[in-house]
């Protein structure tokens, strides 16, 4: 029972609800850092790491402290204050243990605090009552999704800059309309997970 | 000072609209805008947490340290939100969970941010209110326009009137994600050509988050 429902999380979190193309939470990282695979490869990994640790942390947050003192509503409150904080905490205990990781994902981290996707998957993971482990899955899940969408659509970019595109039409516009069109495809992956 | 005021409600109403213009907060765009009464329920809910944090923000200027500015800015844009969320889950429950997750996540739209940082912790309060309401209607008008395309040709209806008549097939692809993506595209595509006859300024692209 527990072994399947982990593997449905898994599966529906990187390709059947993937945060990017089905769900729209971190959209802002997906246009900004994704005109090169490996920045846009850097920036998944930073967001997997935090978005790992965010989903345990506010899930403690949650249940040890704002539902026995009866304050849910300073939820959204308290979340962000946790993901601000541990995104600098994660960036001064890089900084210190790793200078290469530190100087490879750097500029990234204090980014990561306004990435949705990593408050919509605490307030996800409230809403749908996981446990731990199932909120530590689906935060690791969604952000390998996220890295595999951001990835795919840098390679993409990276290709589109050669082509004739109309002038109206360069930057944003076709970046959204070849979203658009990835989108197409993993909305091939619906109906994998009930 | 009241030519200052209305030209930076007008800033963000149409010069540097948030969507069109900057292409800033563009979760809750593609997310809610499968018709157009989400798509003012979203504008209208950004526009008063825009308005009250960059009142907020700008009064207290020259009490907040530089430092500590961030961490103090999200406090303010937080307790806002969750305004905005109580009243809609007490006053408007069903549209409260059409939008879902969206809303608490007005927190980390950078739209809220950026004005915070670029305009209400530099300039007077009136300012910054006027600056707040014209992004935010700014917001809102995009988020009608793209809620009402969408759903015009994904459902047939605007506003839950229908348009097309029983006999129209409806693009269902239109209402779902994909179709977020590639109608923003074309619509800022379209207005790019369009303002670039008039003038030479279109979309440039830039790294920001």
């Amino acid at each position: 029972m527990s072994a399947t429902r982990l593997f449905y999380i898994i599966v529906s979190g990187i390709l059947v609800n993937n945060f990017l193309m089905s769900r729209f939470l971190g959209i802002c990282p997906f246009l900004g850092v994704s005109k090169k695979v490996e920045t846009a490869f850097s920036m998944g990994i930073a967001v997997t790491f935090v978005m790992g640790m965010a989903s345990v942390v506010t899930y403690i947050v949650q249940y040890a402290l704002l539902e026995p003192l009866g304050l849910e509503y300073l939820q959204t409150i308290a979340f962000i204050l946790v993901i601000a904080t541990l995104v600098q905490f994660v960036e001064m205990v890089i900084q210190k243990t790793s200078p290469t990781l530190y100087r490879a994902l750097g500029i990234y981290l204090p980014l990561i605090t306004t990435n949705c996707a990593v408050l919509g998957v605490t307030l996800l993971n409230m809403q749908y009552t996981y446990n731990l482990i199932e909120s530590l899955v689906n935060g690791i899940a969604g952000a390998l999704g996220f890295t595999l969408a951001i990835v795919l659509f840098a390679a993409i970019r990276e290709q589109m800059e050669f082509a004739p595109i109309p002038e109206s039409m360069k930057g944003f516009p076709i970046a959204l309309v070849s979203a658009g069109l990835m989108s197409l495809a993993f909305l091939g992956f619906q109906g994998l997970v009930k | 000072m009241m030519k200052g005021v209305i030209k930076d409600f007008l800033n963000g109403l149409w010069n540097e609209n948030p969507t069109f213009r900057l292409v800033i907060g563009m979760c809750p765009t593609l997310a809610v805008t499968t018709n157009a009464v989400n798509g003012v329920a979203m504008g209208l809910a950004a526009a008063f947490v825009l308005v009250g944090s960059n009142a907020m923000i700008s009064a207290m200027r020259n009490f907040i340290s530089p430092k500590i500015r961030m961490p103090a800015f999200v406090v303010v844009i937080a307790s806002f939100v969750t305004i905005v969320g109580m009243v809609m889950k007490a006053f408007l429950p069903a549209l409260d969970r059409s939008l879902g997750i969206f809303i608490p996540l007005i927190v980390v739209n950078c739209i809220i941010m950026a004005r915070a940082e670029a305009f209400a912790s530099k300039q007077p309060v009136l300012n910054s209110i006027a600056d707040g309401l014209g992004m935010g209607l700014g917001f809102t008008l995009a988020l009608v326009m793209l809620g009402s395309i969408r759903e015009l040709l994904g459902n047939g209806t605007i506003f839950g009137l229908n348009v097309f008549g029983a006999s129209y097939e409806p693009a269902l692809l239109i209402i779902m994600p994909p179709g977020a993506f590639i109608t923003l595209g074309l619509l800022i595509g379209l207005i790019n050509l369009l303002t670039r006859k008039s003038k030479e300024s279109s979309v440039k692209e830039g790294d920001r988050q």
